[in-house]
């Protein structure tokens, strides 16, 4: 039985644990019955029927600092982010986003036009138009430079979402992990490390299409692995299609800059965020043949199977290190470098 | 995870098939001594590694590797980051490593502290505190010097240099030793073989095991932290067991030699000297903790500042954490189930003693899993 | 209770080195540090600081301490198969 917080802390946006407990406390609330897929299943957007067809919507708010960072901004993350939840939905052409500003007195013109550009350069890398938003201004101190909200909303015949995994199931990985996170930690933090870290953010509406195109139906649960990682992934796919998962550590696709940086702070990769990588579960049966389809794609070259279901320990995440096994805890909080 | 470009410390150290048959080893050497033991590392980054390489799932069943209390941020007490607390209330800019910003005092954290409104910043090095003083000078920089004697020797090369006038430390450093002491003192400990801390070790030479070895009657092997270095330190200390031989042997020789860091031992001392302190969960340890010596006094944040707990300490909250067993639990001696306090008032969002606080701590993961997990077999 | 990398020193200026991490390149400083430091050296890094000078040698004897331990027991004999003596007979021509 938990204590009861009684206020918000920072670890209640970070996509853990605490993050989930709130949502389900407090934001639960808010569902009522659709008809589709609503805020009840907590999945990366909504989906309405309309006709014969599938509305998909998804809202994000971005609030990431540093708002520059290598391989990226907070503009081009705005966009990317929700054009990849949709995609986490099955839902690979949008129709639309929008773009709401609240803005800090005094903030950069110069900064803003970057980001600008970025989430203009973004969304014609996606094919997805920016069609509408809103702009707020607020007192020096009120808000932190800038967030950023960005919707988006598309068609789909068919929902893929992140509750269908069966025991028997592969897990793919569409590209190598933590890249965007260890570029994020090493600037927040000054680590001081030179190197390639650069966040892989990126619009994968287009990879996960010739992904379907490939599996069909047999793709079967779809997540994006942003904040909580990998790990936050396949912990709620475990949970909502209530099987276990095993992952071959060593499958896993890292390169080589994210390691050394994450070994250096004692970081697991797995549990770092990613902003242009999708988690993919196949039915057996398909598995390879989707995995090609990825890897012949720009953005899916490193793909890789990297997990399976099981029957056993639903709910569990377990990892195979080579040498034994292990429980893959929940992402709890916001990662922090460790010395110990 | 993909192969890195250069094998040096890793492909040669992280090979299963040696690892499989050091493995071999250890269950050989179990198997001769016929009954079960049980064994104790003193380093929560072992216990990282351990649990990192899933490593006590191929250890056999007759030996139980307890991990003891040696993770210097889990046994750092409750008053002790009550006091980093209260300077971040009143107005000091505290630097601190991220492994401390979430534990909590009697009260409060540091992220609390943060998100209150205070000046916390999480920095990789000592170095990066000083130069926010240099940034800041309007600030009270106060570093919050959290680890064991590994990392005092950063602390201590720093206060060696010119400081700025508005830089202090609040000292928690720990001694790794004086962990091992505590637990050979227990009567009838069953704990029959140590694993000592590699990069402890490396500061402090292992040549300051062996009175402890001869007095305990108990083999100390120093080990490294890769899964090969474990291992084969696991299979040395029972080797060590089974001959029944009381002696210091150096697992770690690429690291660890017998006399140790001495030009960091020099700059350790100097700056720092023993004192008894409290560990979290465990009571008093004799000699356990580092403070900064008479002549450091400028830089000491206890004496510079006066630093009042009154406003962030939670008494009742310290009354209850006496009920803590971690001591127990540490030794085998009790299951987190044995505690009145287990998911309850300690759970791991608010951890009273240190088997909460780590998240390789007995408590955290029989909370987290709802016992200890047994993962052999799974998914074959 | 602490995490130690160890990294290949690029090069030194005064009491700062830059070291490669197969990765990733940091400055460490040298203030702790148990001997002299060279250009191509293998150091320990904990928060920053270099706290010991890891000699090239030592990797080999690391592995010829495992095997020692290994024979002990007789587990080399009677477990490892041809394709690890391979592996590790291999690793001793190393330089």
């Amino acid at each position: 039985m938990e204590k009861p917080g009684r206020r918000i802390g920072l670890k209640h946006g970070s996509g853990g644990r605490a993050m989930r407990q709130l949502i389900e406390d407090t934001f639960l609330k808010l569902a009522s019955p659709v008809d589709g897929i609503g805020l009840a299943a907590l999945d990366d957007g909504a989906a309405l029927r309309v006709g014969d067809r599938w509305l998909v919507l998804t809202t994000d708010s971005h609030v990431v600092q540093p708002t520059f960072f290598p391989g990226g901004d907070a503009g081009r993350l705005a966009v990317c982010g929700t054009v990849n939840d949709l995609a986490m939905m099955g839902a690979t052409e949008p129709l639309g986003l929008t773009c709401a500003v609240v803005l800090e007195d005094g903030y950069p013109l110069v900064d803003l036009d970057r980001l600008v550009a970025s989430m203009a350069e973004a969304a014609r890398e996606a094919k997805a138009p920016i069609v509408t938003g809103d702009t707020k201004v607020m007192g020096k101190g009120e808000v932190d430079g800038i967030v950023l909200n960005t919707s988006g909303v598309a068609l789909a015949d068919r929902v893929v979402t992140d509750a269908g995994l069966r025991a028997g199931d592969r897990i793919i990985v569409t590209g190598t992990v933590g890249d965007h996170g260890m570029a994020i930690m090493s600037r927040r933090h000054d680590l001081r490390l030179e190197g390639d870290l650069r966040s892989d953010v990126a619009p994968v509406n287009g990879l996960v299409r010739e992904a379907l195109r490939a599996g069909g139906e047999d793709v079967v649960a779809m997540k994006d692995p942003t904040r909580g990682g990998v790990a936050g992934v396949l912990h709620e796919m475990a949970a909502k299609g209530k099987v276990g998962v095993v992952i071959d550590e060593g499958a896993v696709p890292v390169r080589d800059e994210v390691r050394a940086a994450a070994e250096m702070v004692g970081i697991d990769p797995l549990l770092v965020a990613n902003e242009g990588k999708a988690v993919i579960g196949v039915r057996a049966a398909s598995a390879e043949k989707v995995l090609a389809a990825l890897r012949a794609h720009p953005l899916g070259r490193d793909a890789a199977i990297v997990a399976t279901a099981l029957a056993e320990r639903p709910g569990a995440v377990i990892l195979d290190t080579g040498f034994g096994r292990r429980m893959l805890a929940e992402p709890e909080g916001e990662l922090l470098p460790r010395i110990c | 995870m993909t192969a890195p470009r250069d094998l040096f410390a890793e492909l040669k150290f992280r090979d299963p098939a040696r690892a499989r048959a050091l493995a071999d080893a250890i269950r050989h050497n179990v198997d001769a001594i016929g009954r079960k033991v049980s064994v104790m590392h003193v380093c929560g980054s072992h216990e990282q590694a351990i649990a990192r390489f899933g490593l006590r799932a191929v250890l056999p069943e007759g030996l139980e590797l307890i991990m003891g209390p040696g993770c210097p941020v889990c046994v750092t007490d409750g008053p002790e980051v009550d006091q980093a607390v209260a300077l971040a209330a009143q107005g000091a800019r505290v630097c601190t490593y991220g492994d401390m910003l979430r534990l909590p005092g009697t009260a409060r954290s540091l992220a609390d502290a943060k998100a209150e409104g205070g000046k916390v910043d999480v920095v990789y090095s000592v170095a990066q505190a000083v130069e926010l003083a240099q940034k800041h000078p309007q600030d009270e920089v106060v570093f919050l010097g959290s680890g064991f004697e590994t990392t005092a020797v950063a602390t201590a090369a720093i206060a060696l240099t010119e400081l700025p006038g508005n830089f202090s430390v609040l000292s928690v450093h720990k001694y790794v030793p004086a962990a091992m002491e505590i637990v050979s003192e227990i009567e009838d400990t069953n704990i029959e073989g140590y694993i000592a801390a590699g990069h402890a070790a490396t500061i402090t030479g292992w040549g300051i095991f062996e009175p402890f070895a001869r007095r305990t009657g108990s083999p100390v092997v120093v080990a490294g932290f890769e899964p090969l270095d474990i291992l084969a330190a696991i299979a040395k200390l029972t080797e060590l067991m089974v001959e029944k031989r009381p002696e210091v042997f150096n697992a770690y020789p690429r690291c660890v030699t017998k006399e140790g860091n001495v030009p960091a031992q020099k700059v350790l001392w100097k700056v720092f000297r023993q004192v008894t302190g409290t560990w979290r969960g465990i009571a008093t340890v004799k000699d356990g903790n580092l403070d900064l010596r008479e002549e450091w006094a400028r830089i000491d944040a206890r004496k510079r500042l006066s630093v009042d707990t009154s406003g962030v300490r939670d008494d009742a909250a310290a009354e209850e954490a006496k009920g803590c067993i971690c001591g127990a639990i540490m030794l085998g001696r009790g299951k987190p189930t044995d505690c009145a306090l287990f998911g309850r008032t300690c759970v791991p969002e608010s951890p009273v003693g240190a088997c909460m606080v780590s998240s390789e701590g007995q408590c955290r993961i029989w909370h987290t899993y709802g016992g200890a997990p047994d993962l052999r077999g799974v998914g074959t | 209770m602490c995490l130690g990398v160890p990294g290949k020193v690029l090069a030194i200026d005064g009491l700062s080195a830059t070291v490669d991490f197969f990765g990733v390149k940091k400055e460490l400083r040298l203030d702790i540090v148990d001997e002299p430091v060279q250009v191509g050296d293998y150091v320990l890094n904990h928060v920053g600081f270099a706290i010991r000078r890891i000699p090239p040698e030592e990797v080999q004897e690391t592995l010829a301490l495992f095997d020692q331990i290994l024979d002990v027991t007789g587990a080399k004999e009677d477990l490892m198969a041809a394709d690890v003596r391979g592996e590790i007979a291999a690793g001793k021509d190393k330089p």
